[in-house]
């Protein structure tokens, strides 16, 4: 793991030290739940793909022209 | 009629090796808002988050990303991270990195601090979908003046010769 920078604004001192245990932890906290909500994001957008492919299979079985799908469903 | 300021404050250069994160300590009170400036790239072929956090607390945090590039645009939150978007990685093109402008307002007062990010990942190419850009309004539901900024890798770390400038504003 690389190491960390931290910068005084008071003193323009910069200091350059390991990651701690506790820093490494939450940074991997932080990580996997920002993952977590991609996939949410993602597997939510596949589902409203999923029922728009439905809908649209549907509303063609119906009679419905393409024009008309795409009118209806986008 | 008052005169703003608009004052650099701080700044660093990411040396080689690269770092998990960078640190602005004991960041003065005396401005109304700060503006942070980001040039990033990061250890990883994708490229990755920058995540900000304040006064060494990863809690309270969140995002909501709006984000676009040729053929596609989206949204979506974050619900525990405050992220810069996502900056170039090692698959991008030599020398090139996102870049993101961020502006923290009011950042001393007792109310929750607002946080807005415009940020863009550009990989000298004219081809689709080699660039992007990403807005992000973030919030800390914390009360605490801002003392401390804090930017991390999100998984890897930044490499060499990403930057990191931060300004105070005053409004007199």
């Amino acid at each position: 793991m690389a190491d960390v920078i931290e910068v005084n604004c008071e003193t323009g001192e910069v200091t350059t030290r390991p990651q701690t245990d506790e820093e490494i932890a939450a940074a991997k906290a932080a990580a996997a739940q920002a993952e977590a909500d991609a996939k949410a994001k993602a597997d939510a957008d596949a589902a409203i793909a999923k029922a728009k492919a439905s809908a649209q299979a549907k509303l063609t079985a119906l009679g419905l022209t393409a024009d008309e799908v795409a009118a209806l469903v986008g | 009629m008052a005169t703003s300021t608009y004052n650099l404050i701080a700044s660093q250069v990411v040396g080689a090796g690269g770092v998990s994160s960078v640190t602005f300590s004991s960041v003065p009170q005396s401005y109304t808002d700060l503006l942070l400036k980001v040039s990033g790239r990061m250890n990883t072929s994708g490229g990755e988050y920058i995540q900000l956090s304040f006064n060494g607390v990863t809690t309270n945090l969140n995002g909501l990303n709006l984000y676009g590039y040729t053929t596609n645009a989206s949204s979506y939150r974050d619900s525990s991270v405050i992220g810069l978007g996502i900056f170039n990685g090692t698959s991008s093109q030599p020398n090139t990195f996102g870049i993101a402008d961020v502006y923290i307002p009011n950042y001393t007062s007792s109310n929750y601090k607002s946080v807005s990010v415009d940020m863009i990942n550009e990989n000298n190419s004219s081809s689709t979908n080699s660039a992007y850009q990403y807005l992000t309004a973030g919030l800390w539901s914390a009360g605490s003046a801002i003392t401390s900024i804090t930017l991390t890798a999100q998984t890897t770390s930044i490499l060499q010769n990403s930057t990191f400038y931060l300004y105070g504003i005053k409004n007199s």
